[in-house]
């Protein structure tokens, strides 16, 4: 099909292969989400400053070819919204609902919100 | 002489009561509205917070996503769920948790919600030690019919990692299969919340049930 859903099927099959070689592994890359969520919510540290260090993440996550958590995208999309640039929240929105159909009746809403 | 042997006939029966009381196994979770669901996807509402703490919800709602992500589901964003609540005036998690299941469906368009309560968040002095402990229980309710799927609770402290095999399986799995980032936080109750949150929502016997995209979905019987 698309894009993120075969690399969403590659994640998975590495993790299947991954399941026999007795180690669980996880079904997404975490890096740095929920501590920049928790600093989101003690509004400790800007959306600049979260956009930089949240994208250095998807780079990494990109690199290795694992799939980001769910909300990882939408949160990123909402910090640029934040500072005024809805032109780069909005493909983060679109990413969110790709990867994960389960977030397309939120994400449709927050992107017609964001393309007025 | 009578009452000695009373007596002895007394503790024997606790004895007995308390042999017979662990060989029974606990009661298991009745799972039939939750299998009638299987929910794909989880909204979790701001955490209702009875401790004093004021920063208990941040701590333990940052949390929620990875055991609930881990264990299969899609989890709705955090930090834009609790704005889209502000913008419509919500700002209290009484108010938010008052809302009804078919307005969040409408919004969200979640199959389940999670309602989070906080019972106990950060240090408890003794003489000897400060101990942090977090506890927290948790109800999953079907947003299409407004039926309770599941519930539990689960609690965490700073003191148990000091013996060994304390954090139990749960702990052991978070910590070998999930490689996040956790050491820029520097306050001693946040990694407390973090274990708390796993043990109530990893999926695991009597607990959450695993999710569509987990690999173990309905590996349960």
């Amino acid at each position: 099909m698309n894009m993120a859903y075969k690399l969403l099927a590659l994640a998975a099959g590495m993790a299947l292969l991954g399941g026999c070689a007795t180690k669980q592994t996880s079904l997404y890359q975490w890096e740095n989400y929920q501590p920049e969520v928790y600093e989101y919510f003690k509004a400790k540290t800007g959306p600049e400053e979260q956009i930089a260090k949240l994208e250095e993440s998807l780079e990494k996550i990109r690199a290795k070819g694992h799939v980001p958590p769910p909300g990882f995208h939408a949160h990123l999309g909402m910090l640029y919204a934040q500072v005024g640039s809805a032109d780069k929240a909005i493909p983060e929105f679109k990413t969110e609902k790709e990867l994960f159909p389960e977030s397309a009746t939120y994400m449709d809403r927050l992107l017609s919100k964001y393309s007025k | 002489m009578m009452r000695k042997i009373f007596f002895k006939l007394g503790i024997l029966c606790c004895a007995v009561a308390l042999v017979t009381g662990c060989a029974s196994p606990p009661k298991p979770y009745d799972y039939t509205a939750f299998k009638a669901s299987r929910p794909h996807s989880i909204l979790v509402l701001p955490p209702l917070n009875d401790s004093p703490e004021v920063a208990a919800p941040y701590g333990v709602y940052a949390q929620v996503t990875l055991p609930l992500a881990e264990s299969g589901y899609y989890v709705f964003p955090v930090t834009l769920v609790d704005e889209t609540f502000k913008q419509n005036g919500l700002t209290a998690a009484g108010d938010i948790h008052a809302v009804a299941p078919a307005k969040l469906r409408e919004i969200f368009g979640a199959d389940a919600a999670l309602y989070i309560t906080i019972t106990k968040y950060g240090a408890v002095y003794t003489v000897l030690s400060s101990e942090v402990i977090v506890s927290a229980k948790a109800r999953l309710v079907d947003l299409k019919t407004g039926n309770l799927l599941w519930e539990g609770k689960a609690s965490a402290s700073s003191e148990e990692g000091k013996n060994n095999n304390a954090g139990g399986i749960i702990g052991m799995l978070v910590t070998a299969v999930v490689n996040q980032v956790i050491n820029n936080v520097t306050d001693s109750s946040y990694p407390v919340a973090g274990t708390a949150s796993s043990r109530l929502l990893f999926a695991h016997p009597n607990g959450m049930l695993y999710g569509p995209r987990s690999p173990s979905y309905q590996s349960e019987q």
